[in-house]
């Protein structure tokens, strides 16, 4: 057989695609519903949490840090409760990363403040002295980008049924509704920080980067 | 007519490819050495505002060096081996040759207009799969092209049976193919909100889904980009260089098909202990133990067929290289299948020990191989000696001081970690702080590192030569049979 599959390209291509492909119909899909289900108590990303988000992802946070707490008592002890499938259930991309040059960030929401990322973002060594993570200098100066952010969600209600606008769950709204909460979402974390140009930055309508990263990392929990 | 025809292959999109190889392989390995010292050295972080800070400079570091260097490296290759084995030219239709052009274009465009979107930290985050859907479109174009080039050649050829190398490309082809759609389902949030970014998108996949999406496409990727496409080249040049017939025909068959069945069960051993349903992860775990049979099957036929011929090594540098890639091989997929273990990837897992699994892979066997394949293609393609001998001889000591420093350096990282992490006094209380975890590997990045700048610097010397061969080397009157031509 194999020696007829090498005179025939058309039917070796077959033959090997389906060896391929086989397996991973198998492995994946078969849980596919019930991983996708969130535990109770798991809400959608505010539109100013997404936000930060996707400056975590702008800037590959995950290039360094996990999310994903696994049930080890050395890693309970260290970082919380271990993670549940559920817990990610709005995780677009998932964000576990691969590699731990610094700790694990899934639950960093409980034991670190507003102004203690603020003082770190801006210079890490300063506050943990031999800290080989780069300063973030620029979230101070650029702006978060609100607008993708919204896009974000609103596609994710739409195209994926995410539960916002239902009760208990955060409120996604028109685009205007969804603006008004992010400012005073971002009013919260930015009377928490000290750096006077941010707060003059908000002042005049501005949201930096910073705040919308500090939203999302007080959100993990 | 026609044996005048065999001799005239067209080389014209294997050399374009191969300056990409060479162009790609330097930014992507000079990225690599600056990330590695910023690990050890953290003010390398500014010297380029937030565009050189380690988190914008690694997506660029694993892209440039896997879709830049080693993807242009298998299309030189491609171009290369596939009229030979076929026994046919590209010029023989004019269809092909317009195809291999645009195919050259369209990729060097996508792969500019990729950097540039990296450094912007534009990206979705998923590791090798960074690029956002209107290049994942463009990905997906080029790679169409290549099966029509592939598959064009195979409709006008004249040997009608798949040598083995064939059966290795088609095989990239189709599993890149499928693994790249799946994995970069997402939808564009500008079209369907009217907001933001036009070019923004989110997954299809959510949390654990996406993740076990992605490591069935990053395992994979290894597969089929990592291995595949390396063991199609070095079953076409090891026995073309050394002279010397494939050992065995049967092993060859037996690890092809065995690799293909196995190799997508066994993702699961890049998401041990997480939240993916137990099942999978055991699946993961056994099969990356079995993995090792028709992996070593490859290795050892290539081995053996150097059987009695071992002078050679001493004699031909090539050679040496592509011994020295198939042992490299043997090691990592030894390795592998160890970190797969559960208890050891406990361990290992998250820390350094990986990224030194995978160098072992990445520069001992992809980058020896390639380079190895380059230096066979250049006396035939230009019709020149090799350059150097001296200098490849230099180069392979090198870079091979290069691997071993670099993998004996994350490996006692990466244990050294992973054992300090779960410390505990005699209390039970955690012995160490997260920061004491990090500047004790200080050290240890530092070597990494400079091992990786000793890597480059050998590729420099790869330059080099095939620069040199190219342009000021001796012509040789007609095409070497076996073992490349080469000036001492
Ligand atoms: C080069 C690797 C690296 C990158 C990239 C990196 N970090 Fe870190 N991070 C570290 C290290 C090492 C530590 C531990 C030392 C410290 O606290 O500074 C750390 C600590 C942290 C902490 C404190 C966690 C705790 O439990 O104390 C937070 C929060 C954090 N990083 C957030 C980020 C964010 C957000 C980004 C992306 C913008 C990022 N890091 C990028 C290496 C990195
Ligand atoms: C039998 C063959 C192999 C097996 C069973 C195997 C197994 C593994 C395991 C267990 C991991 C670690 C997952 C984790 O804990 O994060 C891993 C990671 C990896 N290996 Fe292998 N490996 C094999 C061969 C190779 C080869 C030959 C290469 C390269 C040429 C390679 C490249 C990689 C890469 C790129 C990663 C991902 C690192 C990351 O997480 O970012 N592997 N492999
Ligand atoms: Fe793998």
């Amino acid at each position: 057989m194999f020696h007829w599959l090498e005179r025939n390209p058309f039917f070796f291509a077959v033959g090997v695609f389906l060896v391929v492909a086989y397996a991973g119909v198998v492995t994946i899909l078969p849980d596919f519903m019930e991983s996708a289900r969130p535990v109770t108590g798991t809400k959608p990303y505010t539109v100013l949490e997404l936000a930060g988000r996707q400056i975590y992802i702008k800037d590959s946070c995950n290039a360094c840090h996990s999310q994903l707490v696994r049930p080890f008592k050395s890693e309970t002890d260290r970082y919380g409760k271990y993670s549940l499938s559920g817990e990610y259930a709005y995780d677009r991309p998932f964000l576990w990363g691969s590699r731990r040059a610094g700790p694990d960030l899934m639950r960093v929401g409980n034991y670190r403040t507003t102004d203690w990322h603020e003082y770190h973002m801006l210079d890490p060594k300063s506050v943990v002295p031999g800290s080989i993570m780069p300063a973030y200098k620029h979230m101070f100066q650029n702006v978060a980008d609100i607008d993708t952010a919204y896009a974000e969600a609103y596609t994710v209600k739409t195209v994926f049924s995410v539960p916002y606008d239902q009760p208990d769950m955060p409120t996604l709204g028109t685009y205007d509704e969804a603006k008004k909460q992010v400012m005073a979402e971002a009013s919260a974390i930015v009377a928490d920080m000290k750096s006077p140009e941010i707060k003059e930055a908000f002042q005049r309508g501005e949201i930096k980067e910073i705040v919308a990263l500090i939203a999302y990392l007080n959100r993990l929990k | 007519m026609q044996a005048n025809n065999a001799l005239n292959y067209d080389y014209s999109v294997a050399k374009c490819f191969t300056y990409a190889t060479i162009l790609f392989g330097i930014i992507g390995m000079l990225i690599g050495v600056v990330i590695a010292y910023q690990l050890a050295f953290p003010e390398l972080n500014y010297l380029a505002g937030e565009y050189g800070t380690y988190s914008r400079l690694r997506p660029l570091h694993t892209s440039g060096v896997i879709f830049g260097f080693l993807l242009s490296g298998i299309f030189a290759t491609w171009y290369y081996v596939g009229q030979r084995v076929l026994k046919v030219s590209m010029a023989e239709s004019p269809f092909l040759m317009i195809l291999g052009r645009v195919h050259f274009w369209l990729y060097m465009i996508l792969m500019i207009i990729a950097v540039v979107t990296l450094f912007l930290g534009i990206g979705t985050s998923k590791e090798y799969a960074e690029l956002e859907w209107p290049l994942d479109i463009a990905v997906v174009v080029v790679w169409v092209i290549w099966g029509l080039s592939i598959f064009g050649l195979i409709g006008i050829r004249r040997e009608k049976t798949l040598y083995i190398s064939m059966w290795y490309y088609i095989a990239t082809f189709l599993g890149v193919a499928m693994l790249y759609l799946f994995n970069n389902m997402e939808v564009p949030t500008y079209f369907v909100s009217g907001y933001g970014k036009w070019y923004h998108s989110v997954s299809m996949y959510a949390g654990t889904n996406d993740a076990m999406v992605q490591w069935w496409y990053g395992h994979n990727a290894v597969a089929f980009v990592f291995t595949v496409p390396i063991i199609a080249m070095i079953y076409y040049f090891l026995p073309k260089e050394s002279g010397q017939p494939v050992f065995s025909y049967k092993l060859s068959l037996l690890s092809f098909w065995g690799l293909m069945f196995v190799y997508l069960w066994a993702g699961g051993h890049h998401l041990l202990y997480s939240t993916v349903p137990d099942w999978v992860q055991t699946m993961g775990s056994i099969f990356s133990i079995i993995l090792i049979l028709p992996s070593w099957g490859s290795a050892i036929n290539m081995l053996l067929t150097m059987k009695g011929q071992w002078g050679q090594l001493k004699s031909n540098p090539l050679v040496k290289f592509m011994v020295l890639a198939s042992t490299f091989y043997m090691l990592s997929t030894l390795e592998g299948p160890i970190q797969a273990i559960k208890s050891v990837n406990a361990l290992a897992h998250f820390t350094d020990w990986i990224p030194g699994h995978v160098h072992d892979g990445t520069l001992g066997w992809v980058g020896f191989m390639t380079m190895a394949a380059l230096f066979h293609m250049a006396p035939r393609m230009y019709k020149r000696e090799l350059y150097s001998k001296k200098l490849m001889e230099s180069q392979f000591w090198i870079q091979t001081t290069g691997i071993v420093m670099y993998f004996s350096s994350m490996w006692i990282a990466g244990i050294t970690q992973g054992m300090m992490w779960r410390a505990t006094d005699q209390y039970g209380n955690l012995a160490y702080s997260f920061i004491d975890t990090v500047t004790v590997l200080i050290p240890y990045y530092a070597l990494r590192a400079t091992g990786g700048l000793l890597y480059l610097i050998g590729f420099f010397m790869f330059t080099y030569n095939m620069y040199k061969t190219m342009t000021a080397s001796k012509a040789i009157a007609s095409e070497p049979q076996n073992a490349s031509p080469m000036a001492a």
